[in-house]
C-alpha cells in the first residue's frame, strides 16, 4: 500500500505559495466603493440620485461663489463687473457681489469698536482659550494655569470695556476678602458663622466701599486703557460676548439652582423649580423683550443701564436654567455610593459637595455645558430683534446703505459661515470630550 | 427601665437654629422664603413706583377695544375691527398650528435622516452627517430667514402664471399652483353641508367647527374600530384553526365604503385656485411665511432629533440586531420592530425637549412676518396700545401654560411607554 | 464672578441717573455726550457706514442738537432702536431724545406722554407697484397681496383705507424695509406700502427705478419729528429750538459756508443777529452759549443744506422739497420768530 501511494504522488509542495494579491475588485477605490456605494440595486439606485444630487447643487453653487466683483463698491458696480464679464443670465446679471464683505467684514466681527483698539477683543478672546485650556485640556496643560484661569473673569471685562484697572483689581478684592474670611475665620467663630460675617464683608466691601477706593487709587496711580462703551459692541464680538459673559455667569448660578432642585428643602426647592420651569417654558426672545422693555421698570426708580447689559443680565438668567439642567444630569450621573462615601468620611454636605461631588459632577456635564453654549451662542442671534446690532441685526443697516440696498444671500451666507466654524468646532471639541469621558465598555 | 432615663429636656436655645440640623433646616428655608418675598416685594414696589411717575396704570381694558389692524393667515373668523383679545387669539392659534405641524414633520424627517445617516451605504451616511452639521450649528433664526429668501427668490410670482405664454404653470393637473407667495392647494366643499356649529356663543375666543368635517371624522373613527374589530376575530380565527383568514378586502371595504356613502351624501367636490386679478382665487391657501416658518424649524429641528434617533439607536447592543437577523427578519423590519421599538425610551426624552424647544422657537415668526402670539400680541398690539407690561406678561403666560402642557403630556406618554416595555 | 463688576456699574450707573434725573441737559452735559435714538437703517434717514458712523437726515437732527449743546457734532451716541423699543427706551431714559422718522400721533403723544418739539419730515403713506401691472390708482388694488413694514401706524392706515373704500387686500407684515423690499421685488407681493419718502429711497436702489410707479394717492398724514419725553421743558426747548435755527437759517439764507461770516459782527438783519447770538441772549435763555445756533449751521448745515445732501434730488434717494419746502415757497416749513 505505501509503496503504490508513495509511487503514485508526483509531485509534493515543499515551499508555501507566495502571497497573493487580493482580487482587485475587494481592494483600492473599487472595492471600496463596492462595499460602501453600490452593495445591491436599491443601494446603486440611491448612490447614484444622490450624485446627481451633489453635482447638480454644486452646479448651481460654484458659478454663483466664483463671481469677479470683489473689489466693487456698491450692488450697481457688481452689476457692471458681471455685466462686463459676460455674466447675463435670464434674469440680469447672475453672481455674487462680494464687495459687501470686503468693505464690511470688520464691521461683521466688531461692530463699532475702535479700529485701533481691535487688539483689545483679539486679545481677550485668545486668552480666552488659555484660561480654558486647564479646564478643558486637563491632562495636556500644566496645573499651574489654573491661577490664571481664576484671574481671567477680572481681566476679560477690562480688555473689553476698559477703563482703569483698579476697579477690575478691587472687584477681585472683595473675592479675596471672602474667601481669607471663609478660611480663617471659621477657626474662630465656627463656620456657618465666618461665612456670613464673611459674605456680608464682601458685600459691603462692593456696595460701599471698592468705589471709593477705586477712584482713590485711580487719582493716585491713573493705570487705565481708553474705555469703549457696550453701544459700540457688535457684530460677531457682540454675540460671542454676551454667550460668555451670560455662561460664565450662569455657571455658579446654574450650579446653586442644580444644588436647590436637588435639596430635601420643600421651599428651596419649589423655588429652584419654579425659576428653572419658568425660563425653560418662555421662549428667549420674551425675555429678550423684557430685557428691552420691562427690565427698566422693575428697577428702583431712575435706574438705567444700557440695553447689552440688561440683554447679558436676562441671557444669564437664562442660561442658568438650562445650565441647571445640564448640572442636575451631572449630578443624577455619579454612583450613589460617592455620596455614601462622602457620609462615610464624617464630611458635611458643602464639603462633600466641594470635594467629592462638583468636581466630579462637573466634569461630566463639561459637554452639556459646551451645548448650551453652542446653543446659547446661536440664540444671540435674537437680539437683531430688539435693535441690537449683532450680525444679523447688521445686515439690516449694512442693506440701509444705498450701496448695498438689495443685498441678500452674500451677507446671510457670511454670517452662516462665521457661526458654522464657531458652532462646529465647539461641538466637535465636546464629542472628543464626551469619547474621553466614556469611560464604560459598551 | 427604671435606668433608661428621659433625656434631660432641653431649653431651647437661638443658636439651635443654626447649629442643630433639626431646625437648621427649618431656619434655611425661613430665609429663603424671606429673601424671596423681599425680592419680589422689591420688584413690584419699584415697578409700582416707575408706572406712576410714568403716569401708566396696569389695566387689561384694552383688550376689548378693536384691534385696528389686519391679519392674513388666520384659522378663525377674524377683521380689523375685532378686540386686541381676538387677534392675540388669532395669533395663538397660528403659534399652535405651525408648532403641531412643525413637530410631526421634524419626527418625521428626524426618525428618517437619524436611520440614514447609521446607512452602510458610505455616500447617504455622509450626505444626512452634513445635512445634520449644517443645521445644527447655524442659528435657526438665519435658517427661518433663508427659507424665506429661497422660496421668495426661486419660486414664480402669480403674474408669470398670467398671458398666453406664462413662464409658470400650475402643477398636479392644474391643481396646485406654486407661487412666491404661498402654495394654493384644491380644497374641499360640500354642496348639501351641514353648516357651521358656533362654539362661545360671542365670546373673544368663539370660533366655528364644519359639521362636515366633524362628520367625516366621526365616520372614520367608526370605521377604525371596525377595523379592529375584524382584525381581533382574523386573529381569534388564526389562534383557534393556525390559518389567518383573508382580510385586506374586509378592511378595505369597511374604511372605504361609508367614507364614500359620506361623501357623496354631503355633495363632496375640489374647489380649485384659480388666478383672478392680483391673486390665485379659490383653493386653499398656504402662505409663504407659514410654510417658511415650518419648514425651517422642521428641518432645524429635525437636525437634533436625528441625532437623538441616532444616539437611541445605537444605544441598543448589537446583540439585538443580530438576534433578530437570526431570526430571519428583513433589515427593514428589525429596524421597525426590534430596533425602534427598543430605542424609543432612549429617544422620548430628549425628543420631549426638542418639542418645546420647536414650540418657543415658533415665536421668531416675527422674522418673517407669520403672524403668531408674538406677533400679535407682543408685537403690534404692544405698539399701538404702548402696554408693554401686561401684553409681554400674558404673553409669557400663554406661552409658558403651553410649554408645560406639552411637557406634562409628553412625561406621561413617556411613562406609559415605560410601562408597557416593562 | 464678572457680576461683581456689573453689580458695581449698575450701583454707579443708578446713582448718576438718579440724582440727575430731572435735569436731562445737566446730565448730557455730564456725560459729555446726547444719548439719540434712530432707526435701524433706513435708507437715507439713518444708517452707518463702514466705519460705524451714523449718517442721513434723521441723524443730522441729533448732531444738531450736539452741536448746539457741545459745539461738536459727534459728541453724539447713537441708540439703534426698532419701532418696538423706541419708546421705552425714551421713556426710561436710557436715550435722551428720538429722531427716528416716527409719526405725531395724538395718542403717542397724550397717552405714551411724549413730546414733540417740531415736524422735521411732512410725510404720507404711500404705494409703489410695478408699471407692468398696469394699476394707475390705490382705488384699483382690490385683493391685492400688499407688502407692509409693521410696527409702525402704517397697518392702520392701511386697514382704514380698505375699510372705507370698501376693498380687500390681503396684508403681508414685514419688520425691515430691505425685507419689504426683497419681497415687492421678487413679487411676493403686488405693491409695498410704506412713507412716500421710503418708498422713494426704496425705488432709487432698484435695478430698474423707471419699471416701478408711486401710486398718487398719500392714505395718510405722516408728521415725522423728533421726540422727548414728558416732564422736562426746558430740555425740548433746547430740542425745539435747535431743529427751528436750522429751519429759520434756511429762510434766512444762512448755510454753512456764510455762516462764520455773518456770525462774525452782527449784520443788518436782526433776526439773524439774534439767531447768530451777535444780538440779544437767547443762548443764555436756552441754557447754551451765544454760539449755539452758529455751531449747528456751521456743523450740520441748515435744513435745506441736510435735505439736499442726505436725501434730495441730488442724492440716489431723489425726494423732492414737496411740503417740505419753506413757507415762502409753498412749503409748510415756518420756524417761529427768533426773539
Amino acid at each position: 500500500m505505501s509503496d503504490t501511494h508513495a509511487e503514485t504522488v508526483a509531485f509534493v509542495r515543499d515551499t508555501m505559495l507566495p502571497q497573493q494579491e487580493p482580487p482587485a475588485s475587494t481592494v483600492g477605490f473599487l472595492g471600496w466603493s463596492k462595499t460602501n456605494l453600490f452593495t445591491g440595486p436599491f443601494n446603486t439606485i440611491v448612490t447614484v440620485l444622490c450624485s446627481v444630487f451633489i453635482v447638480w447643487l454644486l452646479w448651481m453653487l460654484i458659478p454663483w461663489l466664483l463671481s469677479p466683483t470683489w473689489n466693487a463698491t456698491s450692488l450697481g458696480e457688481c452689476r457692471e463687473f458681471l455685466v462686463a464679464a459676460g455674466r447675463v443670465g435670464e434674469h440680469g446679471a447672475s453672481g455674487a457681489c462680494w464687495g459687501v464683505i470686503r468693505e464690511r467684514w470688520i464691521q461683521l466681527l466688531f461692530g463699532f469698536y475702535p479700529a485701533d483698539l481691535y487688539w483689545r477683543p483679539i486679545l481677550a478672546f485668545v486668552l480666552l482659550f488659555v484660561a480654558l485650556a486647564p479646564v478643558l485640556f486637563s491632562d495636556k496643560v500644566p496645573g499651574r494655569l489654573l491661577m490664571f484661569t481664576m484671574i481671567y473673569p477680572f481681566l476679560f471685562p477690562w480688555l473689553l470695556w476698559g477703563g482703569t484697572i483698579w476697579s477690575p483689581i478691587c472687584a477681585a478684592l472683595g473675592f479675596v476678602i471672602l474667601f481669607a474670611g471663609v478660611k480663617y475665620l471659621s477657626g474662630v467663630i465656627g463656620q456657618l458663622a465666618s461665612i456670613i460675617v464673611s459674605v456680608l464683608a464682601a458685600a459691603a466691601w462692593w456696595l460701599f466701599v471698592s468705589g471709593a477706593v477705586q477712584d482713590a487709587l485711580a487719582s493716585i496711580l491713573p493705570l487705565a486703557i481708553q474705555s469703549v462703551p457696550s453701544r459700540d459692541f457688535g457684530g460677531m464680538m457682540l454675540s460671542i460676548t454676551i454667550g460668555v459673559v451670560a455662561i460664565a455667569c450662569s455657571l455658579p448660578l446654574g450650579i446653586v439652582l442644580a444644588l436647590g432642585r436637588r435639596s430635601d428643602l420643600l421651599i428651596v426647592k419649589s423655588l429652584c423649580v419654579g425659576f428653572i420651569e419658568f425660563i425653560r417654558g418662555v421662549p428667549l426672545i420674551t425675555l429678550l423683550f423684557v430685557a428691552s422693555t420691562l427690565l427698566n421698570i422693575f428697577m428702583p426708580p431712575g435706574t438705567s443701564f444700557d440695553i447689552i447689559l440688561r440683554v447679558i443680565i436676562m441671557a444669564t438668567l437664562f442660561a442658568s436654567a438650562y445650565m441647571a439642567e445640564v448640572i442636575r444630569g451631572g449630578l443624577a450621573a455619579l454612583p450613589k455610593g460617592q455620596y455614601e462615601g462622602a457620609d462615610s468620611l464624617g464630611l458635611d454636605y458643602w464639603q462633600s459637595q466641594r470635594l467629592i461631588i462638583m468636581p466630579q459632577a462637573l466634569k461630566i456635564s463639561i459637554p452639556g455645558i459646551v451645548s448650551t453654549f453652542i446653543g446659547l451662542f446661536k440664540d444671540t442671534t435674537l437680539v437683531s430683534v430688539i435693535g441690537l446690532l449683532d450680525p444679523l441685526g447688521l445686515t439690516n443697516s449694512i442693506r440701509a446703505d444705498q450701496a448695498w440696498n438689495g443685498i441678500v444671500w452674500e451677507l446671510y451666507g457670511f454670517i452662516a459661515v462665521l457661526f458654522f466654524i464657531f458652532c462646529f468646532g465647539m461641538s466637535r471639541y465636546s464629542m472628543y470630550l464626551e469619547n474621553r469621558l466614556k469611560t464604560d465598555h459598551r | 427601665m427604671t435606668t433608661i432615663s428621659d433625656p434631660p429636656a432641653e431649653s431651647f436655645k437661638l443658636s439651635m437654629l443654626i447649629y442643630d440640623t433639626r431646625y437648621r433646616s427649618m431656619t434655611i428655608q425661613v430665609v429663603a422664603l424671606i429673601g424671596f418675598m423681599l425680592l419680589v416685594g422689591f420688584l413690584v414696589n419699584n415697578t409700582a413706583q416707575n408706572l406712576a411717575t410714568s403716569g401708566k396704570t396696569v389695566s387689561f381694558g384694552f383688550l376689548a377695544n378693536p384691534a385696528g389692524y389686519d391679519i392674513n393667515q388666520t384659522l378663525i373668523d377674524y377683521n380689523n375691527q375685532h378686540s386686541h383679545f381676538r387677534a392675540s387669539f388669532v395669533g395663538l392659534l397660528n403659534t399652535l398650528l405651525v408648532a403641531v405641524l412643525g413637530c410631526i414633520t421634524a419626527t418625521v424627517i428626524g426618525v428618517i435622516i437619524g436611520v440614514l445617516r447609521l446607512s452602510p451605504n458610505w455616500l447617504i451616511a455622509k450626505l444626512t452627517a452634513v445635512y445634520v452639521e449644517m443645521f445644527r450649528n447655524v442659528p435657526v433664526l438665519l435658517w427661518i430667514v433663508f427659507s424665506m429668501a429661497i422660496l421668495i427668490e426661486t419660486l414664480p410670482a402669480p403674474r408669470d402664471f398670467r398671458g398666453e405664454d406664462p413662464a409658470a404653470t400650475m402643477n398636479l393637473f392644474d391643481s396646485v399652483a406654486v407661487t412666491n407667495r404661498g402654495v394654493y392647494v384644491p380644497e374641499a366643499l360640500f354642496s348639501r353641508s351641514l353648516g357651521d356649529v358656533h362654539l362661545f356663543g360671542n365670546s373673544p375666543i368663539r370660533f366655528d367647527i364644519s359639521l362636515d368635517l366633524v362628520l367625516i371624522l366621526a365616520v372614520l373613527i367608526a370605521s377604525i374600530f371596525g377595523i379592529r374589530a375584524v382584525r381581533t376575530r382574523a386573529d381569534a380565527q388564526q389562534e383557534k384553526t393556525g390559518v389567518r383568514p383573508k382580510t385586506w378586502y374586509l378592511t378595505l371595504g369597511i374604511l372605504v365604503v361609508p367614507l364614500l356613502v359620506v361623501l357623496v351624501a354631503l355633495g363632496f367636490h375640489l374647489g380649485y385656485p384659480e388666478l383672478k386679478g392680483f391673486n390665485f382665487s379659490g383653493g386653499t391657501y398656504l402662505r409663504n411665511s407659514l410654510i417658511a416658518l415650518w419648514l425651517a424649524l422642521s428641518l432645524y429641528t429635525a437636525a437634533f432629533i436625528a441625532e437623538n434617533v441616532r444616539a437611541g439607536i445605537l444605544a441598543i447592543s448589537k446583540g439585538q440586531t443580530e438576534a433578530a437577523a437570526a431570526l430571519g427578519l428583513r433589515s427593514n423590519r428589525i429596524m421597525s420592530l426590534v430596533i425602534l421599538p427598543q430605542a424609543m425610551r432612549v429617544i422620548i426624552p430628549p425628543l420631549i425637549s426638542q418639542y418645546l424647544n420647536l414650540t418657543k422657537n415658533s415665536s421668531l415668526a416675527i422674522a418673517v412676518g407669520y403672524m403668531d402670539l408674538t406677533g400679535t400680541l407682543m408685537g403690534i398690539t404692544l405698539n399701538q396700545t404702548g402696554k408693554e407690561l401686561e401684553t409681554l406678561l400674558l404673553g409669557m403666560l400663554v406661552y409658558l401654560i403651553i410649554s408645560l402642557s406639552i411637557s406634562t403630556l409628553m412625561n406621561w406618554y413617556n411613562n406609559r411607554v415605560k410601562l408597557v416595555e416593562r | 464672578m464678572k457680576k461683581t463688576v456689573f453689580l458695581g456699574a449698575l450701583t454707579v450707573a443708578g446713582l448718576a441717573a438718579g440724582a440727575a434725573a430731572a435735569a436731562t441737559l445737566d446730565d448730557v452735559k455730564a456725560r459729555g455726550k446726547l444719548n439719540c435714538g434712530v432707526a435701524t437703517g433706513v435708507p437715507g434717514f439713518a444708517a452707518p457706514d463702514a466705519n460705524g458712523e451714523w449718517a442721513g437726515f434723521d441723524v443730522s437732527v441729533c448732531r444738531a442738537v450736539a452741536a448746539a449743546i457741545f459745539g461738536d457734532p459727534k459728541a453724539v451716541e447713537f441708540v439703534p432702536t426698532t419701532g418696538k423699543t423706541r419708546f421705552t427706551a425714551l421713556a426710561s431714559g436710557e436715550i435722551d431724545m428720538l429722531a427716528r422718522n416716527t409719526t405725531w400721533t395724538f395718542s403717542r403723544d397724550v397717552d405714551l406722554k411724549f413730546e414733540f418739539v417740531g415736524v422735521n419730515y411732512y410725510d404720507g403713506q404711500g404705494f409703489i407697484a410695478p408699471k407692468a401691472l398696469g394699476v394707475s390708482s390705490a382705488k384699483e388694488l382690490d385683493g391685492a397681496t400688499v407688502c407692509i413694514q409693521t410696527g409702525t401706524t402704517t397697518e392702520l392706515n392701511l386697514a382704514d383705507f380698505f375699510r372705507i373704500n370698501n376693498i380687500s387686500y390681503e396684508p403681508v407684515p414685514i419688520e425691515t424695509n430691505a425685507e419689504a423690499q426683497q419681497q415687492y421685488l421678487a413679487g411676493a407681493c403686488d405693491t409695498y406700502t410704506t412713507d412716500a419718502s421710503g418708498l422713494a429711497a426704496s425705488r432709487s436702489t432698484f435695478e430698474t427705478p423707471s419699471d416701478h410707479v408711486i401710486l398718487p394717492e398719500i392714505i395718510s398724514k405722516e408728521p415725522l419729528g423728533p421726540l422727548v419725553r414728558h416732564g422736562d421743558s426746558e430740555w425740548a426747548d433746547i430740542v425745539r429750538w435747535s431743529f427751528n435755527a436750522m429751519v429759520a437759517a434756511e429762510e434766512y439764507g444762512v448755510t454753512s459756508a456764510n455762516v462764520e461770516e455773518m456770525a462774525s459782527a452782527a449784520g443788518d438783519n436782526p433776526e439773524v443777529n439774534r439767531l447768530l447770538g451777535t444780538e440779544g441772549n437767547l443762548g443764555e435763555m436756552l441754557g447754551l452759549d451765544a454760539g449755539w445756533a452758529k455751531n449747528i449751521i456751521a456743523s450740520v448745515g441748515n435744513y435745506g443744506e441736510v435735505f439736499d445732501s442726505t436725501i434730495g434730488e441730488s442724492t440716489p434717494i431723489g425726494l423732492a422739497r414737496g411740503l417740505n419746502a419753506q413757507w415762502t415757497n409753498g412749503g409748510l416749513l415756518y420756524a417761529p420768530p427768533f426773539r
